[in-house]
């Protein structure tokens, strides 16, 4: 009976979260263009995507190099800065780095977005520039939004480690750079590799800030999307998301089963 | 490992969009009418227009921009804004410098009066005579100085004829309570008053509090038969068959009607808004020449005819009004006959004190039950 009941339970909660999702994939091989009449099947708004050139492979290309660039940067800097904290002395500065490490992330991003704006033009002005946002900026304020959730990845990693193994690599003749490229970063990988995980996810998903600190040259596909309330969405965007949805999809499987194998291998 | 791999894949995702490629779009244009020099070719321009309003090669269309491109060499960088406001809040920041904009009437009328954009060189765009005189010297630009139409367009009463009886003529059926929860409204201030003060016969215009006091009244009223307040949620809306009535633009009329035949479409007899949404070129443009050739060029009769399909809005351009193979050639909805033209007002740019007395009645109204 116990069993029966948590059973409906979890297959009503699966069904809320993933009805939507199969909707839009429904909907994305629609004759027609309508978004509440079924039309029959066709491939055509894929087809369209891939083909024909619709204006809607700029965003998307902007918003992916924008997710892998500034993901990357933010994973160096924080890395680096994760290594700092943890090997700070003092508990008093220790926990300041800490607390304020995490503030940006309390934050809502309307505040973060809006402050970043107001910076950028506040310099551009300064410097006299005709466009002070651009993609740059755009840049600036993902790498900037990125650095914490990195930092808080790579931490708990770096506590787990034996905080002598950087000394006995030391002791056994490696400089201090080699230590740390071959001994400490090989440890905190899955660390790094989470954050940046983290970090591009959420730089794809961002909406508010960048809404702000975009310039004229560089729309990312969240903007583009929001940019048609008037009109309504168009089903090669949901052709688009699909694809978007099954490779989440594909790299979650992937990395789920290789664990698994790991794992046995391990045993 | 195995989440190095995922990295990997990862920037796999990257690269699949890389493969959208312009083979076959159709990029160029026939005969162009006008001349244009590629004297600017290697310049970037930076156009700033409204989301889903240009035709982009989809479905076979024209990709205006990539024509453009190839006929110049100037690289059009094209973005999108969602509203007049949105699209002035960028400008007035001062940050980003644009060089074409396409904003609506009343925005036009402010950007002017605050000096925000400047004179176009009308010896530049030939195709300019294409624009048909009835919407030359409106208020917002009485002596044609900045502007050029791009599109034009009204707003009228969607109805479903399986749940509507008869057919109606007045803005008064959205207050009807046999249609209590099946009407929808407009989910912004100016064009929700508007119907209301149509409705009143007040002027939409008003610089009286009074009148936007007697509107609201009226709104208040009609609280409790609304489904709901939407935008473009009404697409989904009307063609499901979810609700019976709702005010929208008439071009978008003619989407749904594809997908809904039970749809039909009328004039309130009490009056409606027309709005005309044309190019300017602000004060801090860098690429004022190409900008001209921009401009002219979507007057091109083949871009203009592909731009007016694309969007289902009225074209102001007479090589596309007077073209047998337009597909909404002598439409009755889009271009109604002079005997059945409805009374129209243009909304113009309010004094924000109005603005902001009106903006909190609407507060008033989403508010009260």
């Amino acid at each position: 009976m116990k069993k029966t009941i948590g059973n409906i339970f979890v297959g009503l909660m699966y069904l809320i979260l993933y009805l939507p999702l199969l909707v839009m994939v429904v909907f994305s091989f629609n004759a027609g263009s309508s978004t509440s009449v079924f039309k029959g099947l066709s491939f055509k708004w894929y087809v369209e995507l891939f083909t024909n050139s619709t204006d809607v492979g700029v965003p998307v290309r902007n918003t992916l190099i924008l997710a892998v660039v500034s993901a990357v940067i933010a994973t160096v800097i924080g890395t680096a800065a994760a290594v700092y904290i943890y090997y700070v002395r003092s508990k008093l500065w220790k926990n300041t780095l800490n607390t304020v490490t995490n503030i940006p992330m309390m934050n809502p991003d309307i505040v973060t977005g809006v402050s970043l704006m107001l910076l950028f033009v506040f310099v551009g002005r300064l410097v006299g520039a005709v466009n002070s946002l651009n993609f740059f900026t755009l840049l600036i304020a993902h790498i900037t939004f990125n650095i914490p959730y990195v930092i808080l990845n790579v931490l708990p990693k770096l506590n787990q480690t034996d905080p002598h193994l950087a000394e006995a690599a030391q002791d056994l003749g490696s400089t201090p750079t080699e230590s740390f490229f071959r001994v400490v970063l090989p440890a905190i990988m899955p660390g790094v590799t989470s954050g940046f995980m983290m970090a591009f996810t959420l730089s794809l998903d961002d909406f508010i800030i960048s809404y702000y600190t975009t310039g004229t040259d560089f729309q990312t596909l969240p903007l583009y999307i929001f940019n048609m309330v008037k009109k309504p969405v168009k089903p090669h965007i949901y052709a688009l998301y699909s694809i978007i949805f099954l490779l989440v999809l594909a790299v979650l499987l992937f990395t789920n089963i290789s664990g698994m194998k790991d794992k046995k291998e391990k045993k | 490992m195995k989440k190095i791999l995922s990295v990997m894949l990862v920037i796999l995702m990257a690269a699949v969009p890389l493969t959208f490629t312009a083979c076959g779009a159709n990029a160029a244009i026939e005969e162009p009418r006008a001349v244009y020099t590629r004297d600017y070719a290697g310049t970037t321009l930076n156009v700033f227009n409204w989301g889903v309003y240009i035709s982009d090669g989809s479905e076979g269309t024209l990709n205006v921009n990539k024509a453009f491109e190839n006929l110049t060499g100037i690289h059009v960088n094209y973005t999108t804004f969602e509203s007049n406001e949105a699209m002035y809040a960028k400008l007035k920041s001062g940050a980003v410098s644009y060089d074409v904009i396409i904003p609506s009437d009343y925005m036009i009328e402010r950007l002017i009066s605050e000096d925000m954009i400047q004179p176009l060189d009308f010896s530049k765009l030939t195709n300019y005579d294409l624009i048909d005189d009835s919407y030359k010297g409106v208020f917002y630009d009485p002596d044609n100085r900045y502007s050029v139409p791009y599109n034009v367009g009204m707003v009228g009463l969607i109805y479903n004829t399986t749940m509507v009886e008869g057919t109606p003529d007045s803005w008064a059926v959205m207050w009807d309570e046999k249609y209590a929860d099946q009407i929808l409204t407009f989910d912004n201030p100016r064009d929700a008053f508007a119907i209301a003060q149509f409705l009143i016969g007040v002027d939409v215009n008003s610089e009286n509090k009074a009148d936007w006091d007697a509107a609201a009244d009226k709104l208040k009223e009609q609280n409790k038969v609304l489904q709901g307040r939407v935008m473009d949620q009404v697409f989904a809306k009307m063609e499901g068959g979810n609700a019976a009535i709702a005010p929208y633009y008439a071009g978008d009329y003619l989407v749904m009607v594809e997908n809904n035949e039970d749809l039909a479409f009328c004039y309130p007899k009490e009056g409606t808004n027309i709005f005309m949404d044309a190019a300017c070129v602000p004060k801090n443009a860098q690429n004022y020449e190409a900008a001209m050739l921009y401009i002219n060029f979507l007057m091109e009769p083949e871009v203009a005819l592909a731009n007016a399909e694309y969007i289902c809005y009225a074209s102001p351009n007479t090589a596309v009004i007077n073209n047998p193979e337009y597909e909404y050639y002598e439409n009755e909805i889009l271009y109604p006959a002079p005997e059945d033209m409805p009374v129209t007002e243009y909304f113009h740019d309010i004094d924000p004190e109005i603005r902001s007395y009106y903006e909190k009645l609407w507060e008033s109204v989403l508010l009260a039950d």
